[in-house]
């Protein structure tokens, strides 16, 4: 009995071992190993010859705020189908599966993905700083070149990450155009200041308090996944406040707006532009006219050529973002065009890159911020978003 | 900590914690009543609360009530026009709140009651269909997990202000419609023939069945109220705040859940306290540490753990099978 | 329930009358099992041995082998393992200790699991940069701390109740998490370090499979700890308990000491999971640790069968491996996991994998279903549910 029960498990074992044996000895498959081939420049304009590399995007593509980050897909993407369509040779893939919903916690596993997958080779994002701020040190580690069009926080840029680029001017640049466009355009005098307590939000309110100095005369703190704002609502309205600025995402500025309306307070509201959506117009309704959005990200007639194309391949205007996204996705292309198909190459070449872009003359600093600083507002008027150019 | 806050922002933290709280409290009923005839903590309640949400939603695309006029003005209406869409809303609500809470009877908790289940399984099954209801919502809803923002019909109007506090006429209508649906309810479960029903299994199930009460119906039934109290407190909650989403269940429901505990569960007058009680905590709570919201949620669990503590039954005691209730 | 051994061992499971296809299919499965485990007992301890180690060597060389059928494509696999199978194995060995060793639902483990993982952060990122295995005992001491203040006011409290209390504990952690600064606040804590090398094993941002290795051991550590746990005079105590807390009350079992010494346990083991989740994330913020987590905890547990460790274990993989390799279950993997489990208590409320009670006097062991399967009408029928815990 014992001895035939051995003769059973040994065979099983053997059967498992063998089978075991068989697999390992496959090459394994479900990471992509295959190094990306040598793109090679021929005469200049004739084309370029690459294999097996792709771009990838990490950012909000659903959830509250996901329309900022189909803004960004939708700009890299133009950019990457026109230089496909020009150069048949080398088709660059798109992946912009990795979708955090904005949310840091969110995208650290995604991000473990993407280093993962030795085809990209260049990041376009994060979209939002708290994500950047959570995945920067494995892109860091795996020296993943990325540019975000999105992230504004402006400690991004002090950890020391040489993978890190921007390409628009951060919030210690936006801070002060908010506080500028309160006093002279807003005419605000006493203003309060409400944030979502998240990397970005806070960050951009506490440079807008300090920006605003005696002025500030209430402060308070919102759970954006909250419905009710109402201790945020009452803190305004005790200090009557004639301005609101709402540091955060525009589906909780539509609600929150529609609070402070609700509870009879008139004051102007100003956000930044994470509220800078068509979502904020939509959600808040009558309650959003008259507010104003600051952006350091372009409008969409930055760039005719560009606000062209973008409508033929996508029926619509370029939304915030979009001419930024288009940016970053150009400078990794012409990285590839180039022959930069590694991620050491690639990093390189954009740390080094200067030239000009649809939004601005693109130059990465020693800490990966951008050159240029400008700020724009656009204020809600007849139901729409009326860009209103740079702020004086 | 801010005691300054707390006491200049005193009476608009009350007023706000006394409109919440009735909503609170009409959940809470929901809660209570499952629990006093089952001894069942019905985790799922608080999706009811969120379907039924919904049905304002989908009253108004009945309607045909579109998101915004032409140029962005708020769809509002008056006069007769808004008592008609608003009475639609309200049954729409209560039809979803007691559809779909007679639907989780049947499908989860009758099949363990029949195999006399333990308690603790029941619980986990709750939890179950608590995030199988939710988690379907912010799948498969056409907003998935986004906001979704009513259109507003009712326009808000100051009524009338005490000693320099407006009170809103949507807090009234919040506030009394709330009470009034609350006392139909005492009306009902301490003069009807069925609410003695109710009193009676809760009391003790088995003697009921023996003294020919109908316990399956009662049990039926129960749910069946539960979800028309959280039907109400949905269409007041649209009217009040305006806005919807998957999760809106949980972040309301373990609210008015201890708010029922707080009370004393199984006490639909404890409910009524319960909540009461409970939003206005909350607001002072989130007024006391900064205008912080989540730190109102902290204070409202701290007093959750504190009552269970010193108080396990709560203020007013588990009592829905004496008379007391 | 109690009266099992009395029951005649030849009369085959009670309720042979009324199983459900679902159930006959798992007992079905489940019959097979024990007659190859009966048989596997039967072996000479060398040979048995032997068996140990060769298992124990696929589990290792798993992320290695990346065997065709169980690789995930969309996902790195030696990643899911790392981050996510492994921890979830821990965890769910820890919440066995509470609810199916002990038998008290908690419904707040994510706050045991977020303490352990804060700790380790503010003591090797935030506030000091302490070396990683001392933050790591550190970091389960807190939370075996938390747990004892946690269970020391609450733990008189009904089932029920008791699970409100515990549900609300994990929510405070969070919550306040997200207020304070020194806790991160809302973005978290960033740039956790890995553990030192050891050897050529390192543990850079690439190498999953180190984080793998690590956990591996550390489960397999854990497991074996808790199994004399199991078998010793605390666990008998916890199985009285379980079974009904007042008759072991009345027997001189100090319930509540033992209870005490199961949410410390628990607590601690789920603060381990969560440095080893803080470190191969290398960084954690408050929306990591939600109630949702809590929920799919307990399903590991609950589904995999409570009180059963190799069942936890089986609920654990199920629950973190599974919507991984079918990638459309994952984004609704919460909705199927709540389907799961309503449907699970009304079929099979002993879970997939259920306990067994050791026979006394050597006889065969039987599957006892945790939760009685019992009909009205049936002359075993006491009177209703009125059990404590999860009998």
């Amino acid at each position: 009995m014992q001895k035939s029960t051995v003769r059973r498990f040994g065979a099983l074992a053997v059967g498992l071992a063998l089978v075991a044996a068989a697999c390992g000895s496959d090459s394994k498959t479900s990471t992509a190993t295959t190094a990306p081939s040598g793109a090679t420049t021929t005469a200049a304009g004739a084309g370029v010859k690459c294999s097996g590399i792709k771009l990838a995007f990490i950012g909000a593509l659903s959830g509250d705020n996901g329309n900022l980050g189909k803004n960004m897909v939708n700009g890299a993407k133009l950019a990457i189908d026109q230089f496909n369509a020009k150069n048949p040779d080398c088709q660059v893939g798109f992946d912009t599966s990795f979708d955090s919903q904005g949310d840091p916690a969110q995208a650290t596993p995604l991000a473990d993905k993407i280093v993962n997958d030795k085809s990209i080779i260049g990041l376009i994002g994060p979209g939002f700083s708290g994500e950047t701020k959570a995945t920067m040190p494995k892109f860091e580690a795996a020296n993943l070149p990325m540019i975000t069009p999105g992230a504004t926080n402006a400690k991004l840029s002090t950890n020391g990450w040489k993978m890190f680029h921007r390409i628009l001017a951060n919030d210690d640049k936006q801070a002060p155009g908010v506080v500028t466009l309160i006093q002279n355009t807003v005419k605000g005098t006493k203003v309060g200041v409400i944030d979502d307590a998240s990397e970005y939000g806070k960050g951009l309110a506490d440079a807008v308090r300090s920006g605003l100095g005696a002025s500030a005369v209430a402060t308070a703190q919102i759970d954006p996944k909250a419905a009710d704002f109402s201790a945020a609502v009452q803190a305004m309205k005790s200090a009557n406040v004639d301005t609101i600025f709402y540091g955060g995402y525009y589906a909780e500025a539509a609600k929150l707006v529609k609070q402070i309306r609700d509870a009879g307070l008139k004051a102007t509201f100003v956000s930044g532009d994470g509220s800078l959506d068509k979502g904020f117009v939509d959600n808040a309704g009558a309650s959003a006219e008259g507010a104003y959005l600051t952006a350091t990200g372009a409008p969409a007639d930055v760039n005719a050529d560009f606000q062209a194309a973008f409508n033929k391949a996508y029926g619509t205007d370029p939304a915030l973002y979009s001419p930024e996204a288009y940016d970053c996705a150009s400078v990794f292309l012409a990285g590839i065009a180039a022959g930069k198909v590694t991620r050491a190459d690639l990093a390189t070449f954009v740390s080094a890159y200067d030239a000009p872009g649809i939004t601005k003359q693109i130059k990465f600093d020693a800490t990966g911020e951008p050159v240029g600083n400008a700020v724009y507002y656009t204020v809600v008027s007849g139901g729409k978003l009326v860009a209103k150019g740079l702020i004086k | 900590m801010s005691f300054h806050t707390l006491i200049s922002q005193f009476w608009p933290s009350t007023i706000n914690g006394i409109v919440l709280g009735s909503i609170y409290a009409l959940i809470a009923l929901g809660y209570t009543l499952v629990y006093g005839v089952l001894r069942l903590i019905n985790f799922a309640h608080s999706e009811v609360f969120m379907l039924s949400a919904f049905g304002s939603f989908l009253a108004l695309r009945v309607l045909n009530v579109p998101e915004h006029l032409p140029g962005g003005a708020d769809p509002y209406k008056t006069g007769g026009e808004l008592i008609f869409t608003m009475v639609v809303m309200l049954l729409f609500s209560l039809a979803i709140g007691g559809a779909s809470a007679v639907a989780l009877e049947r499908i989860a908790y009758r099949p363990l009651r029949k195999r006399n289940s333990p308690r603790l399984v029941f619980l986990i099954s709750a939890i179950g269909a608590s995030f199988a209801m939710s988690e379907a919502v912010g799948e498969w809803g056409p907003k998935q997990r986004e906001d979704y923002a009513l259109p507003r019909v009712f326009q808000k109007k100051v009524l009338f202000t005490i000693r320099g506090n407006d009170i809103r006429n949507d807090q009234v209508l919040v506030v009394v419609g709330s009470l009034l649906m609350m006392l139909a309810l005492v009306l009902f479960v301490n003069r009807s023939r069925v609410g003695r029903g109710i009193r009676a299994v809760a009391q003790d199930m088995d003697t009921a069945r023996l003294m020919g009460v109908n316990v399956d119906m009662i049990i039926l039934i129960t749910f069946l109220v539960g979800g028309l109290m959280a039907g109400g407190a949905a269409f007041f909650f649209e009217i009040y705040n305006g806005s919807a989403r998957y999760s809106l269940g949980f972040q309301l429901g373990v609210k008015a859940f201890t708010a029922a505990v707080l009370g004393g569960i199984g006490n639909i007058k404890g409910a009524l306290l319960g909540g009461l009680l409970l939003g206005v905590i909350e607001n002072w709570g989130a007024s006391l540490f900064g205008s912080n919201q989540n730190m109102g949620t902290v204070t409202a669990f701290v007093v959750l753990v504190l009552v269970l503590m010193v108080r396990p039954n709560g203020l007013l005691g588990e009592s829905m099978g004496r008379s007391r209730a | 329930m109690s009266d099992d051994n009395l029951r005649d061992p030849n009369a085959g499971p009670p309720t042979a009358a009324a199983k459900v296809a679902l159930g006959d299919r798992i007992s079905a499965a489940g019959d097979t099992r024990r007659r190859w485990s009966q048989k596997f007992q039967e072996l000479p301890t060398p040979v048995r041995w032997t068996f140990g180690l060769l298992g124990l060597s696929f589990l290792y060389y798993l992320p290695v082998l990346n065997p065709p059928v169980i690789t995930t494509t969309g996902t790195d696999f030696a990643s899911l393992l790392a981050g996510s199978v492994i921890i979830f194995v821990i965890v769910a060995l820890g919440l066995n200790v509470v609810v199916g060793m002990a038998g008290m639902l908690d419904l707040g483990y994510v706050g045991f699991y977020a303490v352990g993982a804060y700790t380790l952060a503010i003591l090797t990122s935030k506030h000091a940069h302490w070396p990683w295995a001392i933050a790591v005992v550190a970091a389960m001491g807190v939370a075996m701390l938390s747990g004892v203040l946690l269970g020391a006011p609450t733990l008189r409290l009904r089932g029920d109740y008791l699970a409100i209390v515990t549900l609300g504990f994990g929510e405070i952690i969070r919550l306040l998490a997200e207020r304070f600064d020194w806790l991160g606040a809302k973005p978290g804590i960033s740039n956790i370090p890995p553990p030192p090398n050891i050897g050529p094993i390192h543990f850079g941002v690439l190498d999953s499979k180190s984080f793998y290795w690590l956990g591996l051991t550390i489960a397999i550590i854990i497991y074996f700890f808790l199994r004399r746990l199991e078998k010793s005079r605390i666990g008998r105590a916890w199985t009285a308990i379980r079974e009904d807390e007042d008759a072991a009350e009345l027997m001189g079992v100090p319930t509540f000491k033992f209870k005490l010494a199961a949410f410390g346990i628990g607590a601690a083991v789920g603060g381990l999971a969560g440095t080893l989740y803080a470190t191969k994330t290398a960084f954690i913020s408050p929306d990591n640790f939600q109630l949702k987590l809590s929920i799919l905890f307990l399903a590991a547990v609950v589904l995999g069968g409570p009180g059963n460790m190799p069942g936890v274990v089986l609920g654990a993989v199920v629950v973190s491996y599974l919507p991984e390799r079918f990638r459309f279950l994952d984004t609704s993997r919460y909705f199927w996991f709540g389907v799961a489990l309503v449907v699970m208590m009304i079929f099979r409320p002993q879970g997939l994998w259920p306990r067994r009670i050791h026979g006394s006097r050597g006889q065969p062991d039987e599957d006892i279903p945790a939760f009685e399967d019992v009909k009205e009408g049936d002359p075993d029928l006491e009177g209703g549910a009125h059990g404590t815990a999860l009998a």
